[in-house]
């Protein structure tokens, strides 16, 4: 298990790379308009399948909603 | 008759940008943001749901607008890059709305925040739209760093007070280097015609059109009045008098 603060929480998961947390939360990498930080660093789409996550990282996990 | 805007290279046909935030629901935004003529749309940046990702509205904007995404509601400069590198990546496009919040009452710009936030991002290669204060030398500064327009806001966002100092506008927009949007504050469509007879280039509107009694019909009166607005300014108005002037000739007159 992999301790993460993903999106502010706090949470233990068995994952070890941003594609496998994507497919735990039931997020489908396909989606359009999704973007994916580690530790502050924006990581591509095309490297979610190999970004590997480590204990204590933190994720944050974002999209575009309705704004001003 | 009038030209159109150009923001960092990239023609604009519409005058007036728009919000997607706080109308009553999908159908009335879609409508409004029709009749608005608006080319460019914002949006915000957040954090997903963890319980399950679903079609959101922007999947449908996306495709019909060009999107500006903001990074609102931050308050500091390091939050505000990684929202707009987030954007960019979301969205795929380098332009973004810098907004850093320097006080959560009144909404107020951290400026020296913005600019250090601006700087970095320009660096980037972002396309930075910063909402600034109302105040000629921190627009300057903005363009300074390579902001393509500058937003200085008409009065507090969300309250509908208009221009709260027109003379700073019209002074801001008579020295800027770039392209000056008058963001925030709309009220009604007199306030968006008057930011166009100060000078702007474009303004921007959200709550105004939103949470009006009838978006739909605000939206097209936001649309006149902005176009009502720029033409007004290009076609020069007359000089204010402290007498009448009649306009009818004074020679002829029945009786005389």
């Amino acid at each position: 298990m992999t301790r993460l603060r993903i999106n502010g929480e706090e949470a233990e998961v068995a994952v070890t790379t941003v594609a496998e947390l994507l497919a735990l939360r039931g997020i489908d990498p396909k989606a359009r308009f999704l973007a994916v930080a580690v530790n502050g660093a924006v990581v591509r789409r095309a490297e979610w399948p190999a970004a590997p996550l480590s204990p204590g990282d933190a994720v944050e996990i974002v999209r575009p909603l309705q704004g001003g | 008759m009038t030209e159109p805007l150009i923001i960092a290279g990239t023609t604009l046909r519409s005058r007036l940008f728009v919000g997607s935030a706080g109308y009553p629901n999908q159908q009335v935004l879609l409508e409004s943001l029709a009749a608005t003529g608006a080319e460019l749309v914002t949006v915000a940046i957040r954090r997903i749901s963890l319980e399950g990702y679903a079609e959101s509205l922007i999947d449908l904007l996306g495709d019909k607008y060009r999107i500006l995404p903001n990074t609102s509601g931050c308050v500091t400069a390091r939050d505000a890059i990684l929202t707009a590198e987030l954007a960019r990546e979301a969205l795929d496009t380098n332009w973004v709305k810098l907004e850093l919040i320097g006080d959560r009452e009144t909404l107020y710009p951290d400026v020296e925040q913005l600019v250090h936030a601006a700087d970095e991002l320009v660096r980037k290669g972002f396309t930075v739209l910063p909402y600034c204060n109302d105040d000629p030398v921190s627009c300057q500064k903005l363009a300074d760093v390579g902001c393509a327009a500058v937003m200085p806001l008409g009065s507090l966002i969300g309250s509908g007070r208009g221009i709260a100092n027109p003379a700073a506008i019209e002074l801001i927009c008579s020295r800027s280097p770039v392209p000056v949007v008058l963001d925030a504050g709309i009220g009604t469509a007199s306030d968006a015609a008057y930011a166009m007879e100060l000078g702007c280039d474009a303004v921007l509107v959200n709550t105004a059109i939103a949470k009006s009694h009838d978006p739909r019909r605000m939206a097209a009166a936001m649309r006149a009045a902005v176009e009502a607005g720029h033409l007004a300014r290009l076609a020069g108005r007359i000089p204010e008098r402290d007498f009448a002037e009649p306009s009818s000739p004074q020679l002829g007159l029945v009786g005389s």
